[in-house]
């Protein structure tokens, strides 16, 4: 815990990487200033895209000891302000799962190369960051720990299958080699707390390491402090519960 | 992204930006996540012109009852334009 005479710093800037096909992204990066080693975490933002709130999240989990990167989804979409992209790649239907998770391995990738990394890389997302979260730690088996945040459409019916969108996500939890943290809202409407039930299911039934935690009171998005939806006290327990399974798993 | 509910269409007239009037080429209806609206889902319509970048948006986030009550009123109106020899 920090103490108020402890040394402190951080470094933060934005930096290029290689993403999905082996095409140049760009990406948040943060991390505590030190030698290390440091476990890590990547960051798969949400669909208002690679926002205020994404860049903030990426500052927090560097205070936190992690060093943090938080890839840029959107970047083939165009370049304004957040918003204005992700309003974009919202009219064209999402972005595809494949190349989010090419993009969110690059990012793991960029990680794992550096000096004072400690080998241990956990992903987090909200929304439909926790919903590609998922799907990158089942086909990638690369992550140490996934934080799935009231991911929507992790459960799909086969009439919400697409090109962009091939397999649900509920399908790959066979390939699950991680612990899962899943948090949700009980007021939200995707995903339902049906579908939150049944993901647990598929997770008990295949002998998974899971923790999900529900929140009356809360819907979607219950971290985002900019927006109606804010809920304080399940938000600060819902941190709570980020910080002690991450420092579970990676540190 | 979490209902994937879009639909665009194209149209024709302007709309006006930050950086003022621009051609209007095409309408992206989606009942999904807005960015403001205190809603979990709105009906979102951006009216943009793709070719002239992302920043080219006129936006709108509407509860149901404001998308409905919207809708019927554009009709009256147009229905009252086409009965005065407007249309």
């Amino acid at each position: 815990m920090y103490q108020t005479d402890m040394y402190e710093g951080l470094l933060a800037e934005t930096i290029s990487i290689t993403g999905a096909k082996g095409e140049t992204i760009n990406a948040y990066f943060a991390r505590p200033l030190g030698a290390g080693p440091y476990p890590a975490m990547v960051l798969a933002h949400h669909m208002p895209g690679w926002d205020q709130w994404y860049r903030e999240a990426t500052f927090k989990f560097a205070h936190q000891g992690y060093i943090t990167i938080t890839p840029n989804l959107y970047f083939r979409a165009g370049h304004g302000t957040p918003e204005d992209v992700a309003a974009k790649v919202r009219a064209d239907g999402g972005i595809a799962d494949e190349q989010a998770v090419g993009d969110l391995e690059g990012a793991l990738n960029y990680i794992r190369s550096l000096p004072y990394s400690n080998g241990k890389v956990g992903i987090f997302g909200t929304c439909s960051g926790g919903r590609h979260s998922y799907i990158a730690a089942c086909k990638t088996k690369k992550f140490d720990a996934v934080v799935d945040c009231w991911g929507g459409r992790v459960v799909m019916t086969p009439d919400q299958l697409n090109e962009k969108t091939p397999v649900s996500p509920l399908d790959l939890t066979g390939d699950l080699s991680c612990p899962i943290l899943g948090l949700f809202g009980n007021d939200d409407s995707s995903p339902t707390p049906e579908q939150v039930n049944q993901h647990e299911e598929t997770l008990k039934k295949l002998g998974k390491n899971y923790e999900f935690h529900r929140y009356d009171g809360a819907g979607h998005g219950f971290f985002y402090y900019h927006a109606a939806m804010y809920r304080q006290a399940q938000a600060v327990d819902g941190w709570q519960k980020v910080w002690a399974f991450l420092g579970k798993h990676l540190k | 992204m979490c209902t994937m509910i879009v639909e665009k269409v194209k149209i024709e007239g302007s709309g006006k930006g930050l950086n003022g009037w621009f051609k209007l080429e095409q309408a992206n209806v989606s009942y999904d996540h807005p960015f403001d609206a205190p809603y979990e889902h709105a009906l979102n319509i951006d009216f943009v012109n793709e070719a002239q970048g992302v920043g080219a948006r006129v936006a709108v986030e509407l509860s149901e009852q404001a998308a409905r009550e919207l809708i019927r009123t554009i009709q009256n109106v147009l229905d009252q334009a086409e009965a005065g020899g407007h249309l």
